[in-house]
C-alpha cells in the first residue's frame, strides 16, 4: 500500500513563487496525470517527489513518513531523455538495478545469481519488445525503444511509485500509442502508483485514473512571479480510461 | 560549381594531400642542403642524406666505442621508461582525484581550487626544487612530468565527470545505487575514454618536460643526446633524433586512439 500525502506545500526560488498551497492525497495504485501550462511548476512538483528538490514550506509524506531528501529505490523515474547509461548495452542497462541490489561492493552478479538476473531481465525485455536488441547500445536505439528500455529499467526494481516526466513528449504519435499500452500493462502488473507529468491533454485523460491541473489562481500583472500555481482541477477519471484512444494519423 | 565547403576529396585524394606537405618539406630540405654543401662541403647545418644515413647507422646499429651500448636504443629505452611511468602515475592520479572531485561536492569544494592553483605553477620554474629535493636521478625527471601533466588531467576529468547528464545520476540512485556503486558502475566506465583523450592531449607537454629535464641533468635519454651533441653542431644526430621522437609520439597517440575506438565502441 502506497499513500502519498502533500500538506500545504509551497516552493519558492528567491522571490519567485512556483507552487503555493498544494494539498493532495494519492491512494494506492492510482495513475495520476498532471497537466498545466509551461512553467507552472508541474515538473518542480515531480522533482520534489523524486527528492532532488526540497519544498520551501509544507509537508511531503509517503505512507506517513517524510519524503527522503534524496532519490531512492522506492521511487522510479523516467525522464524525457538521457536516463539510459550510454556505456551499457540494452541488457546491461536492464540488469543494473538487479546488480545494484544484489551486490553492494562490486555491483556485479556472478554465477547462478547472475543467470537468474539475466533470465528475469530477458523476460522483461521480451515483454517490452526489445528482445532482439539486447546487445545494442542506447545510441543505436530509436527514441521509442530508448523510452521502453528506460521504463523497463525502472520497473525491474519494483518501485512503489513510478514518476514519469513527459516520457513520451519527444516520440512520434504512432509510437506513443504503443507506449501507452506498455505503461498501462506494467502499471497493472506491478501494482505501483504512477505520477506522470505531460503536456498532452488527450494522453492525460487516456492514461490517468485521476487528472490534476496545475495553474495560477492569482496573477499580479506587475509581479508575475509573486503568486505560484496550485491544483486548480482534480478530476477522477476511472470511467475514461478504457475508452479507445484517438491517435493522430 | 559546388561551394568549396561541399567539395570533398576521395580516399586516394586524402592520402596524396596529407602526404604532400611532408614531401614538400623533404624536397625543400634536400634542395637547401645540396645548395649549402655545393658551396661549402664542410657545412654541418644541413647534412646530406648520405651523412644522415651513416649517422643513423652508427647510432641505431653500431655499439658505442666507449660504453658498448647502441646509443639510440639505450636513449629511447631510458626516455620511454621515464615518460611511461610518469604518464601512468598521472593517469592514476587523474582518475582517482578527478572522479572524486567531480562526483563528491565536499571534495570538490576542498580540492578543486587547490588543484587549479597547482596547475598554474610553471613546472620548469620548480625544476630546481625537484633537483634539490629529489636529487639528480630518475625521480626528479619523472616528478617533473607528473607535476606538469597530472593537474591538467585531474581538472579535465573532474570537468568531464561533472558534465555527465544529471538524469543519469538521479536514475542510478532510483535504481538503488550507493555513492560507491554510482562511481563504480556509472561514472568510472564513462571516464576511461575521456582519460584517453586527456592523455593524448597531454603527450606533447609530457615530452616537453621529459626533454627539458634530460637536457639539464642526465646521462642518457633522447633529450640528453640532443643537447649533448649540440655543442658539436651535430645536426646529423639532432635531426634524426627529433624525427624519431616525433615518430614515437605519433605512434603513442595512434595507439591511444585505436584503444579508444576498440575498447569503447559506445563512446
Amino acid at each position: 500500500m502506497t499513500q502519498i500525502t502533500v500538506k500545504r506545500l509551497w516552493k519558492e526560488y528567491d522571490t519567485q513563487v512556483v507552487l503555493e498551497n498544494v494539498s493532495l492525497h494519492v491512494g494506492d495504485h492510482e495513475f495520476v496525470t498532471i497537466i498545466g501550462a509551461s512553467g507552472c511548476g508541474k515538473t518542480t512538483f515531480l522533482r520534489m517527489l523524486l527528492g532532488v528538490e526540497m519544498p520551501s514550506r509544507g509537508e511531503f509524506l509517503i505512507d506517513g513518513e517524510p519524503l527522503p531528501r534524496e532519490p531512492g529505490p522506492d521511487r522510479g523515474i523516467v525522464f524525457q531523455r538521457y536516463s539510459l547509461f550510454p556505456h551499457m548495452t540494452v541488457l546491461q542497462n536492464l540488469l543494473l538495478g538487479l546488480e545494484l541490489h544484489g551486490s553492494p561492493v562490486l555491483a556485479r552478479l556472478f554465477g547462478a545469481r547472475r543467470r537468474a538476473a539475466v533470465a528475469r531481465a530477458e523476460e522483461l525485455l521480451e515483454a517490452v519488445g526489445l528482445g532482439a536488441s539486447r546487445g545494442k547500445y542506447p545510441a543505436q536505439l530509436s527514441g521509442g525503444m530508448q523510452q521502453r528500455l528506460s521504463i523497463a529499467q525502472s520497473v525491474i526494481c519494483q518501485p512503489k511509485i513510478l514518476l514519469l516526466d513527459e516520457p513520451f513528449g519527444a516520440l512520434d504519435p504512432g509510437v506513443t500509442a504503443d507506449m501507452h499500452e506498455l505503461i498501462l500493462k506494467l502499471w497493472n502488473l506491478n501494482k505501483m502508483t504512477v505520477v506522470m507529468v505531460t503536456h498532452d491533454v488527450q494522453e492525460s485523460f487516456h492514461l490517468g485514473t485521476r487528472l490534476l491541473v496545475f495553474d495560477k489562481v492569482r496573477v499580479d500583472p506587475q509581479a508575475p512571479d509573486r503568486y505560484g500555481a496550485t491544483i486548480t482541477y482534480d478530476i477522477p477519471l476511472k470511467g475514461h480510461r478504457r475508452q479507445p484512444y484517438l491517435t493522430a494519423p | 560549381m559546388r561551394r568549396l565547403v561541399n567539395q570533398r576529396p576521395t580516399r586516394g585524394g586524402i592520402l596524396v594531400l596529407s602526404l604532400m606537405p611532408f614531401v614538400l618539406l623533404i624536397a625543400v630540405y634536400l634542395a637547401a642542403s645540396n645548395a649549402r654543401l655545393s658551396t661549402n662541403p664542410g657545412d654541418k647545418l644541413l647534412p646530406s642524406p648520405a651523412t644522415l644515413a651513416a649517422t643513423i647507422h652508427r647510432y641505431a646499429l653500431d655499439e658505442d666505442e666507449r660504453t658498448g651500448d647502441v646509443l639510440l636504443w639505450t636513449d629511447t629505452f631510458a626516455s620511454l621508461k621515464r615518460l611511461l611511468v610518469a604518464l601512468l602515475v598521472s593517469a592514476l592520479l587523474g582518475v582517482t582525484c578527478g572522479v572524486a572531485i567531480g562526483v563528491i561536492p565536499y571534495l570538490r569544494a576542498t580540492l578543486a581550487p587547490f588543484i587549479a592553483a597547482l596547475s598554474l605553477i610553471p613546472p620548469l620554474a620548480i625544476l630546481p626544487i625537484l633537483f634539490i629535493v629529489a636529487g639528480l636521478g630518475e625521480l626528479a625527471k619523472v616528478l617533473l612530468i607528473i607535476i606538469g601533466v597530472a593537474p591538467v588531467i585531474v581538472r579535465d576529468l573532474a570537468f568531464r565527470t561533472q558534465e555527465l547528464a544529471p538524469e543519469q545520476m538521479i536514475k542510478a540512485q532510483t535504481l538503488g545505487a550507493s555513492t560507491w556503486q554510482l562511481i563504480l558502475r556509472v561514472v568510472l566506465p564513462q571516464t576511461w575514454p575521456r582519460l584517453i583523450d586527456a592523455l593524448r592531449l597531454s603527450l606533447g607537454a609530457a615530452w616537453l618536460f621529459l626533454i627539458a629535464s634530460e637536457a639539464i641533468a642526465s646521462t642518457d635519454g633522447l633529450g640528453y643526446r640532443i643537447f649533448l651533441v649540440r655543442r658539436y653542431l651535430a645536426m646529423d644526430v639532432i635531426l634524426p633524433y627529433v624525427a624519431w621522437i616525433t615518430l614515437l609520439a605519433f605512434i603513442m597517440d595512434a595507439l591511444l586512439r585505436l584503444l579508444r575506438s576498440k575498447a569503447f565502441p559506445w563512446a
